[in-house]
């Protein structure tokens, strides 16, 4: 453990921010949990050894300004092409690592085709899929993943599913795709949960580094200010809502398929 | 003649061009009359050490082409008229990234889906920006197979010494015809040195680097935009190109690019068997536009008048016109729906334009 002296006292460093992120203050508002998942992915790249390697896509969205906390090389995209840019720098340098930060309004909505067409193509790009079922940087406008009756500047009666339809669920819709190698739904509402998507993310960049396909976790966050709730009352929410209508799990897994084939051809 | 002399087609020449150009990065989405830039580049690109994906659209190849060109890589897309309308999207934030890169508009029929037949519609999408936002791109306009593969190589030249986007603008004809193309002129090459700004994998002992386009603060906004637009104007100074055809002795001077260009050779062959003195004037680049060369021939005293042939309502025109500065009377001739010029659609209104300088018929007016 690294030692570090302030005024002629040694201390022991017990905790410090990740390698993988600028000292750059966040600009989230309290209780979002963007920054708790850029702190878990920073961990998870530094705890890979791969930070020198990294190459961030910037969506837009809130985290339109996540290339000022990750410390690595970033470019900022247009709404929703943060998988296409991917795809075209992993395919110049596939020693990179890449990394798109996407939110529900980028991702599912304007992204959708890009998505899914990364997705089933295979690219080995790990995607950070933030669904926090409204839209933040605009002020709280309805998103594709919006829960029905949830009311938004958007849908100020409630969701209706007749005229808008349902929540969309992007971990169900993409892990059917054959080039899908991870694909998982976390929730970022308590420490326990926090850890277990820390887990998903870094298979996530496993699948990656080892050349599996593309991957995917989709992250259910606190938009507390936008749902118009404390930040208690938004982690309460995601438990006790989100989840619900977003189960949590992993959808798709390649290497336990792998080892199901394997099983099945020593027992076959 | 050279050993590197082939008969091919135009969109199969942009695609040697490019390769001689050290592109590793082709991506694009089928839209006639392009298709053949697309198939040729899914056989051919592995061949020398690229990539090629058929994208989901558009939108996604142009996206894809600026992460590629992030990485350094030099990476190209094509497309036509509606295909076009689809990339400008990422060609705004391209250009205000400063990222090099080359796309190809082999014009067709417009608006909307129009037909598959030439056209110029496109003049004033490419040369006044397209997408949102204050930018240009380099623009290139070749009327020959030659030019094809020619310009699209040089174009990559361009766009990386001037860290810009650039285009080639061509028409449905220029793209499918076949001529002889002789490559001597287009050494294999590779991509300079872009350490300085790329996104890599070689990060270790470096500051990160970082592209964007968005600077929340006007102030910091303004540094930006005057930084593009000193590039721009630089440009504009450096980067003219043209070319000119029996024009030292001309008395109408005719100003078009593409395929109209190519029946302007025919019609003033005709026109010189009868002894009238007509000559071409081409713009090469048409962004940046040759405003002080076109200018020279409304200042002089022999030029009676100024004829502009183009396959649209009036784009290319309207440049011509500010270079002109109404010195001399400025003509247009018009081609709509696809239809392509005939020599004698433009011997006609020469003739006339030769009795009488201010002949109605054809006169333009700014209105």
């Amino acid at each position: 453990m690294d030692v570090i002296t302030i005024e002629g006292t040694e201390y022991k460093v017990v905790a410090e921010r990740p390698k993988s992120l600028t000292d750059t203050p966040f600009t989230y508002c309290p209780g979002c949990n963007h920054g708790t998942t850029h702190k878990i992915i920073a961990e998870v790249i530094d705890e890979l050894g791969i930070q020198h390697r990294c190459i961030g896509i910037a969506s837009v969205g809130c985290s339109v300004f996540s290339y000022e906390f990750f410390d690595f090389d970033f470019i900022s995209v247009p709404h929703g092409r943060a998988l296409a840019v991917a795809t075209g720098a992993k395919r110049m340098r596939p020693d990179s690592v890449l990394m798109t930060y996407q939110g529900d309004g980028d991702l599912a909505a304007i992204g959708t085709a890009e998505t899914i067409h990364a997705c089933n193509r295979g690219e080995r790009v790990t995607c950070i899929f933030v669904n926090n079922a409204i839209y933040g940087m605009t002020g709280g406008q309805m998103a594709p993943t919006t829960l029905l009756g949830m009311k938004t500047t958007t849908s100020p009666l409630g969701r209706d599913a007749k005229r808008i339809g349902w929540p969309m669920k992007m971990s169900e819709m993409l892990a059917p795709l054959q080039g899908a190698a991870y694909i998982a739904r976390v929730s970022m509402h308590d420490a326990k949960h926090i850890l277990k998507a820390k887990a998903a993310i870094k298979k996530a960049f496993r699948a990656q580094l080892e050349d599996k396909g593309f991957s995917m976790v989709e992250v259910l966050s606190n938009c507390n200010v936008n749902w118009h709730m404390t930040p208690q009352e938004g982690v309460k929410f995601i438990e006790e809502q989100m989840t619900k209508n977003f189960p949590l799990g992993v959808y798709k897994d390649v290497w336990q398929e792998e080892a199901a084939k394997q099983t099945a051809k020593e027992e076959g | 003649m050279s050993d590197e002399r082939v008969f091919m087609k135009g969109n199969h020449a942009a695609c040697e061009g490019a390769y001689r150009a050290g592109c590793k990065a082709y991506f694009g989405y089928p839209i006639t009359p392009q298709n053949e830039v697309t198939e040729y580049m899914s056989a051919h690109i592995w061949e020398h050490g690229g990539t090629f994906i058929q994208s989901e659209s558009e939108v996604a190849a142009i996206n894809m082409i600026m992460g590629a060109s992030a990485t350094g890589a030099r990476a190209m897309t094509s497309s036509s008229s509606p295909g076009i309308s689809l990339k400008q999207e990422g060609l705004s934030y391209i250009a205000m990234m400063e990222l090099p890169m080359v796309v190809m508009n082999v014009v067709r029929c417009g608006p909307g889906l129009g037909n598959i037949a030439p056209h110029q519609g496109d003049y004033f999408q490419t040369t006044k920006g397209g997408g949102h936002g204050d930018y240009r791109l380099i623009t290139l306009a070749p009327n020959s197979v030659q030019e094809m593969a020619q310009f699209i190589y040089d174009a990559f030249i361009l766009a990386d010494k001037w860290r810009n986007p650039a285009m080639v603008l061509t028409d449905g004809t220029i793209g499918q015809m076949m001529e002889p193309v002789d490559y001597a002129s287009m050494p294999w090459m590779d991509p300079p040195d872009k350490s300085e700004w790329q996104l890599d994998e070689f990060q270790e002992g470096r500051e990160r680097h970082v592209l964007t386009s968005i600077w929340l603060d006007p102030v910091d906004m303004a540094v930006a935009h005057e930084k593009l637009i000193d590039k721009y104007e630089r440009l504009k100074k450096e980067e003219v190109r043209y070319d000119e055809y029996l024009t030292e002795d001309a008395e109408v001077l005719v100003v078009a690019i593409g395929s109209p260009s190519r029946v302007t050779h025919s019609a003033i062959r005709i026109l010189r068997q009868e002894g009238l003195k007509v000559g071409l004037f081409r713009p090469i680049t048409v962004w940046p536009f040759p405003y002080d060369a076109i200018r020279k021939y409304a200042d002089s005293k022999r030029v009676k008048a100024i004829l502009v042939p183009e396959m649209n309502w009036g784009q290319m025109i309207e440049d011509v016109k500010l270079a002109v500065l109404d010195k001399k009377p400025v003509h247009f001739v018009a081609k709509h729906g696809g239809l392509t010029f005939t020599p004698e659609d433009l011997t006609e209104p020469i003739r006339a334009i030769l009795k009488n300088p201010e002949e109605p018929n054809t006169l333009w007016h700014v209105s």
